[in-house]
Formats: C-alpha cells, sequence, structure tokens
C-alpha cells in the first residue's frame, strides 16, 4: 500500500512525460486512420468496381498486406524505404513519426477496404432489386436505398479496426517513435522502483481510448441495426 | 452480382467501353509493376563524400546482392533462417495452445452463475482485450520473465488471444439452444459436465472458423518479438544475418523475409477458409 502511495507522489514528476506519449499516439491513430480510411475506401471501390482488372488488383493488394506483420511493414518503411531513397532528411527526428505513419496506415487499409466492402455485400440483393421494380434509377438505387443501410452496417466494423490501430501504434514504439509504449519504457529507466504501477497506468491510457471505442460500437450496432 | 441488379444488363456500346476500360486499367497496373520492378533492378546511385562525387551500387536483382543464398556456405544461412522460422512457429503453437485453454476458462468463468465471478470476469476479459499485445509482453518480459523472451512472447500472446477466444467462445455459448443445457441438467449431469460435456463442443464447433482466424493473427503478432527482443522469423533476418552479412543484403534479406511470412500466412489462411466451408456445410 505504501508502495502505492509513494508512486502517486511521483506521478506528478512522471505525467508530463505519459501525457506526451499519449498525445503522440493519438496523433498517430488520428493521422493513419485518416489515411487508411481513405485508402481502404479506394480498395474498397476498387473491388467492387465493374472492371474485372481493378477487382482483382484490390484483391491482390488485400490478400498480400493483410498476410504480412505490422512488424515487417515497420522494418520495410525505417529501413527498406530510405536505403530506396526516402530518407526524409528533412524532418530530421520527425523522420521516425512520418515512416510510422506509413506503415500503421499501409497496414490498415485492407482491414478497412473489408469492413466497408462486408457492409455492402451485407445489404441484400432484394433491396437494390425493390428499388429498382419501382423505377428507382442507378443512383437513387444506390444514394436513397443502398448506402443508407451499408454504412450503418459499416460503422461498427470500422470502428473495431480503429481500436486494432490503437493497439498497433504501440509498434511504432519499437522503431524510435516516442509514442505512449516507448515512454513506458523510458519512465521505467528513471523511476526503476517503480516498474509495475507505471506499465499499469500505461495499459490504464490506452483503455482511455479502446474500451470507450468499444462501447460505441457496441451503442451503434444496438442503436443502428436495420429491422428488416 | 450487385452490379446486375444496379444497372440494366450492358449493350454493345457499354460493353465496348467496359472493355477499353479494362485495357486501360491493365497496361497502368503494368505499368506500376514495371516501374517498381526497374527501379528495384537499377544500379544505386548514392552521393559520395565529396560534392560532385557518387557512389554507385548494383541493383537488388544483381547476383552479387543474392549469392550468399546460393553455393558454398549457403546451408550455413539457410539453417538460420530455418531458426528464425522454428522460433516463430514454435512460439505461435505454444501460444495456440495455451490461448485456447485460458479462452476455455474465460468462457466457463464470464458463464458462471455467480455474479461475483461473471462481473470481475468481464472486467480483466475488457482489460486484456483493451491493450497493446506488446505492451503485455513488455510487462512480462520486465517482471515476471526476465532474461526469457520466448515465455514472454508466448504469454503475451496467450493471454490477449485467450481473453478474445473467450469472448468468441461465450458468444457460442450463448447461441445455443437452451434446450441443450436444460436436456444436460435434466438427465442428471451437474452445470458445470452439462457446460464441457454438451455445451463446449457444440460453441467450439460453431465457432472454430472465426477461433482459426484469429490464430492466424496469433501467427503474424508473434513478430512483436522482434521488439522484446526475442529471436523470431524478422529479428533473424533483419537484425542478426543483416548485420552479419552486411547492409549489402538487406534488401534480399528483406524480400526472402516477406516471401516466407507470405507463404506460411497464405497456407494457413487458406486452411481457415477450408475449414470454415466445412463448418458451414
Amino acid at each position: 500500500m505504501d508502495y502505492f502511495i509513494r508512486y502517486f507522489s511521483e506521478l506528478p514528476d512522471m505525467w508530463p512525460l505519459f501525457l506526451a506519449g499519449f498525445i503522440a499516439t493519438l496523433q498517430l491513430l488520428v493521422i493513419s486512420g485518416l489515411i487508411a480510411f481513405v485508402i481502404g475506401l479506394v480498395v474498397a471501390a476498387f473491388r467492387v468496381s465493374p472492371l474485372g482488372v481493378l477487382r482483382t488488383s484490390g484483391a491482390v493488394y488485400t490478400e498480400i498486406v493483410r498476410n504480412v506483420p505490422l512488424t515487417l511493414i515497420f522494418v520495410f518503411t525505417a529501413v527498406i524505404l530510405p536505403t530506396l531513397g526516402l530518407t526524409l532528411i528533412e524532418f530530421k527526428e520527425g523522420k521516425w513519426f512520418v515512416y510510422a505513419i506509413i506503415a500503421l496506415s499501409l497496414y490498415t487499409s485492407p482491414f478497412v477496404a473489408e469492413a466497408v466492402r462486408s457492409g455492402f455485400n451485407g445489404v441484400p440483393i432484394g433491396q437494390a432489386e425493390a428499388a429498382r421494380s419501382i423505377g428507382l434509377k442507378f443512383g437513387q438505387t444506390l444514394s436513397l436505398v443502398v448506402m443508407p443501410q451499408a454504412l450503418r452496417m459499416t460503422i461498427p466494423p470500422l470502428i473495431n479496426v480503429f481500436i486494432a490501430l490503437t493497439k498497433n501504434t504501440s509498434v511504432a514504439g519499437g522503431f524510435a517513435v516516442a509514442e505512449l509504449f516507448s515512454k513506458s519504457g523510458a519512465l521505467i529507466e528513471r523511476w526503476g522502483n517503480f516498474p509495475i504501477p507505471i506499465l499499469l497506468t500505461t495499459a490504464v491510457l490506452y483503455l482511455v481510448i479502446t474500451v470507450p471505442l468499444g462501447q460505441i460500437a457496441g451503442y451503434v450496432e444496438r442503436k443502428v441495426a436495420v429491422v428488416r | 452480382m450487385t452490379n446486375l441488379v444496379l444497372f440494366d444488363a450492358p449493350g454493345p456500346k457499354a460493353k465496348r467501353l467496359s472493355l477499353i476500360l479494362n485495357i486501360l486499367a491493365l497496361v497502368a497496373v503494368a505499368a506500376g509493376i514495371a516501374w517498381i520492378i526497374y527501379t528495384l533492378a537499377a544500379p544505386r546511385v548514392y552521393p559520395g563524400a565529396n560534392p560532385g562525387e557518387e557512389i554507385v551500387q548494383p541493383g537488388y536483382f544483381d547476383p552479387s546482392r543474392w549469392h550468399i543464398f546460393f553455393g558454398e556456405g549457403s546451408g550455413e544461412l539457410w539453417g538460420a533462417i530455418g531458426q528464425g522460422v522454428w522460433a516463430t512457429l514454435s512460439a505461435a503453437g505454444v501460444a495456440a495452445i495455451l490461448a485456447l485453454l485460458i479462452g476455455m476458462v474465460f468462457a466457463l468463468l464470464s458463464n458462471a452463475p455467480s455474479r461475483w465471478v461473471r462481473i470481475p470476469t468481464t472486467v480483466v476479459l475488457e482489460f486484456f482485450r483493451g491493450m497493446p499485445v506488446l505492451l503485455m509482453m513488455f510487462f512480462l518480459l520486465i517482471v515476471i520473465f526476465p532474461g526469457a523472451p520466448f515465455w514472454a512472447v508466448v504469454g503475451g500472446l496467450a493471454l490477449y488471444n485467450g481473453a478474445i477466444i473467450g469472448e468468441i467462445l461465450r458468444a457460442g455459448l450463448k447461441a445455443l439452444p437452451r434446450g441443450q443445457r436444460e436436456a444436460g441438467l435434466t438427465i442428471g449431469l451437474t452445470s458445470l459436465s452439462t457446460r464441457i460435456l454438451i455445451e463446449f463442443p457444440q460453441a467450439f464447433k460453431q465457432m472454430t472458423p472465426i477461433i482459426v482466424a484469429q490464430l492466424v493473427v496469433l501467427l503474424k503478432d508473434t513478430s512483436l518479438g522482434y521488439i522484446v527482443s526475442y529471436p523470431e522469423l524478422v529479428r533473424k533476418t533483419m537484425n542478426h544475418l543483416a548485420t552479419y552479412y552486411g547492409t549489402d543484403y538487406r534488401m534480399s534479406f528483406f524480400l526472402v523475409t516477406l516471401v516466407i511470412y507470405l507463404a506460411i500466412n497464405m497456407l494457413v489462411s487458406t486452411f481457415a477458409r477450408y475449414l470454415s466451408k466445412r463448418m458451414t456445410k
């Protein structure tokens, strides 16, 4: 008990480091989440496009990127890309952050694509048939009947993708980005007496992001469930 | 299929347009791939120490970048790569077995009759699922298994995936018809035996495809061992071997690692798909 009281008395000194790490983690999450979302939408569009070539390329991209471990993608961006000429010297220390963003966006994009695609495939074909048979045009069918149903079915799996992304940002800590995970290592180095409470605090800071996201996903799932 | 519903059937004009666009897209994709291969094959030019000076190195498909993989001494190299593969697969195998066991325990506890068991279990499940596996491995490495990264990797993967499998099994148990449990209790089995003998086998069978998919994720996540200094495949090739043989071979090692991972994961994924097809029949 005494031990934890001492920890909490030290916590104000540690807090700036925790906070800096937490903010860096949030930055990684938001920036690479947005980029992955855009790439994922494009890949999903490829996969449902009427052009066979685009469908195949989308499928091959998804299959390859999904089967490569995140660590290897980080090795690719942080070690291989510089030897290929993408040195990013102008970013100075920030280059690691950029490499991390590239790796996380790349890795997350096929999962976004799959979430979006499953939403569209989840709309029963009868919905589009019904819309067509009452005389709606292509655009009307898509925007008034298919899209509204597909989007709400897409949101919960998309949130789950972003929860996974939150946890994956920790890998950036292994590649020289000063985010929450690597900050916890730095904190343990300086306050060697408190490895357990420091790691628990770090875990709680991750949970502060992931648990509410999970709650939102569950809420949306119940709220917008399409009753047919 | 959806496309056929959304559009009218294409006439000759639309068919021709689609053919042209298809060819254009094919050319664009082929050009992109060709550009990547060309760039990799081209000699590498780096700025030298003095201004105006240039260092030229062979392209990445040059034999001088690959000779270590063939001929004399290559047996040792492949042996080291084999060690990396074995380290990855053995960690994944042990972690998978433990994760299944932990998952079953979690599923039992989170369906326990007493809420004094159920609610703490839910909290623990939520805790394990919500934090990064890497953090868990780091915790185990520092606090519980110092100097034993294998057990840190295995333990982290087993706890994290155990929590997820527990959640999957819980959903599987919930989806079973109530009659199954009632029948078990009626013939005089205890609550626990009903769960284990009657409900679990069915829930397991129902959820097998999802569980196998999760085990593929587990296999991929062994690569996090790279960061907690466990010499799995990525660390072995990209760190140990690339340092030993020199940076000239880094790209070659990367490509070899990539191909090995793709081969293993696609094999397991294909098996998972085959299994889920058989199960849903």
